[in-house]
């Protein structure tokens, strides 16, 4: 884990996210537990247990008395929903603020993102 | 959380030099504990006393419920690793563990098995022919194949390459989530070891510095870099830990008197990023020891001539 980017278990609940966005944990699948967790990233049990909860809480994975952890049906489309709102604050807020100390206006961000689209 | 083990109010003297003072901190049931601190500080004296080892000359210690010295019951539950552990002369490895696994009654064979084949440690040879990362690798085997309910280690490392390192931490990781107990780790590796540790104790001059959960002491510092008005400005609403500038710019290790976001700091031209353990316990016990080099370092940062900041 990297000790440069915010608490630990956090790392380990977004990392979870992850996968479930990017498809490599179905929903309805089992999470890997809190022991294989903690031996992956070499972290304490209880930090990756911590992260687990954090997404129980959150309603993405939900417990199956004495089996695990699994991806709840719809956590997918919950996390989507969830980035989309966080996009603007985690990217468009550091762009608009860098493209400002550079002197770069909305409308040549806009064209940017334009002639980005078309080389894409 | 109960504690396994606790002290209050302990003060160790040794003729002239104290070497606790009037320390009062305990160790939570079933976690691992970095116990930090400069050499000196006090971290094998405060384990020497929680295992049963010295009697303090004030004060109160407590391992699961009892005065651990003299008390076979409790001492039998506890297991210290010390750094650069002696055994008898005509000792082979193989008689080391099996001495230890007499003493233990939590010992495990296939444990230790394991571990005496992950470290390679050849069974009949003479302790006192190994070398110095190999007597490490005997008390670490030992330390772990114990488990005992509360586990000391102090400094187990000596000699270890970092691959023998990291199979600690690996093999102390799988057999914590297996079985856990109490552990207490002192170290001076503390960027190795942090993801391990739930809890920290920092000594410094022995007395307790420092005596928090990790992730509650990540997030009360803040590294913070930028403009040196605008960080100077951000500066006064919080403990200023450490300081470094170069040119027209500072680096600024905040202690947090209310919580800041990122992102709000990125809004006014500042970078923010969390303060790793090891920075923190370093800023730490640095302004606690007030050396001269940080009393001047933070003369030089305080002046406001551009560069003269940058000589350290």
């Amino acid at each position: 884990m990297n000790e440069d980017a915010g608490p630990i278990f956090r790392q380990v609940a977004a990392q979870i996210e992850n996968a479930i966005v990017d498809g490599s944990l179905p929903e309805e699948s089992q999470a890997p537990s809190s022991n294989e967790l903690s031996a992956f990233h070499r972290i304490n049990p209880a930090t990756a247990a911590k992260g687990l909860n954090q997404l129980v809480t959150d309603g993405v994975l939900y417990k199956r008395r004495g089996v695990g952890m699994f991806v709840a049906t719809g956590a997918r489309e919950q996390l989507l929903k969830r980035r989309r709102s966080e996009f603007a604050d985690q990217y468009v807020r550091p762009l608009m603020t860098e493209a400002s100390k550079l002197g770069i206006s909305t409308t040549e961000l806009a064209r940017m993102i334009d002639r980005w689209e078309d080389e894409r | 959380m109960t504690a396994a083990a606790t002290l209050t109010d302990v003060t160790m003297r040794y003729r002239e030099h104290t070497a606790l003072d009037a320390v009062t901190t305990s160790f939570a049931t079933d976690g691992i504990t970095g116990l930090l601190g400069r050499n000196g500080a006090g971290k094998t004296t405060l384990m020497q006393l929680l295992a049963g080892h010295r009697v303090p000359s004030s004060g109160q210690v407590r391992v699961l419920g009892t005065d651990p010295y003299e008390d076979d019951a409790v001492l039998q539950q506890i297991c210290f690793v010390k750094e650069s552990q002696r055994y008898p002369d005509h000792f082979r490895v193989r008689d080391a563990l099996s001495a230890a696994a007499t003493l233990f009654p939590t010992w495990d064979e296939d444990l230790a098995r394991s571990l005496v084949a992950d470290f390679d440690l050849p069974a009949r040879r003479p302790v006192v022919k190994l070398s110095r990362g190999m007597v490490s690798a005997v008390g670490i085997t030992i330390g772990l194949a114990s488990r005992a309910p509360v586990t000391f280690f102090d400094e187990p490392y000596l000699g270890l390459d970092a691959v023998a390192r990291q199979l600690f931490y690996d093999r102390l990781i799988a057999d914590y989530a297996e079985e856990p107990r109490t552990i207490v780790l002192s170290t001076h590796l503390i960027e190795e070891i942090s993801g391990l540790l739930e809890h920290v104790v920092l000594l410094d001059g022995g007395r307790v510095l420092l005596d928090d959960d990790v992730e509650t002491l990540r997030a009360s510092a803040l590294t913070v870099t930028g403009p040196t008005g605008r960080v100077e400005a951000l500066a006064r609403e919080h403990e200023v830990l450490t300081r470094d500038a170069l040119g027209g710019s500072t680096r600024a290790v905040l202690r947090l008197g209310r919580p800041l976001e990122p992102a709000d700091l990125a809004a006014s031209g500042l970078a923010a990023e969390p303060t790793p353990l090891q920075q923190l316990v370093v800023a730490l016990s640095t302004r606690a020891t007030g050396t001269a080099s940080a009393a001047a370092a933070a003369r030089t940062a305080r002046s406001s001539t551009p560069y003269e900041g940058a000589t350290r």
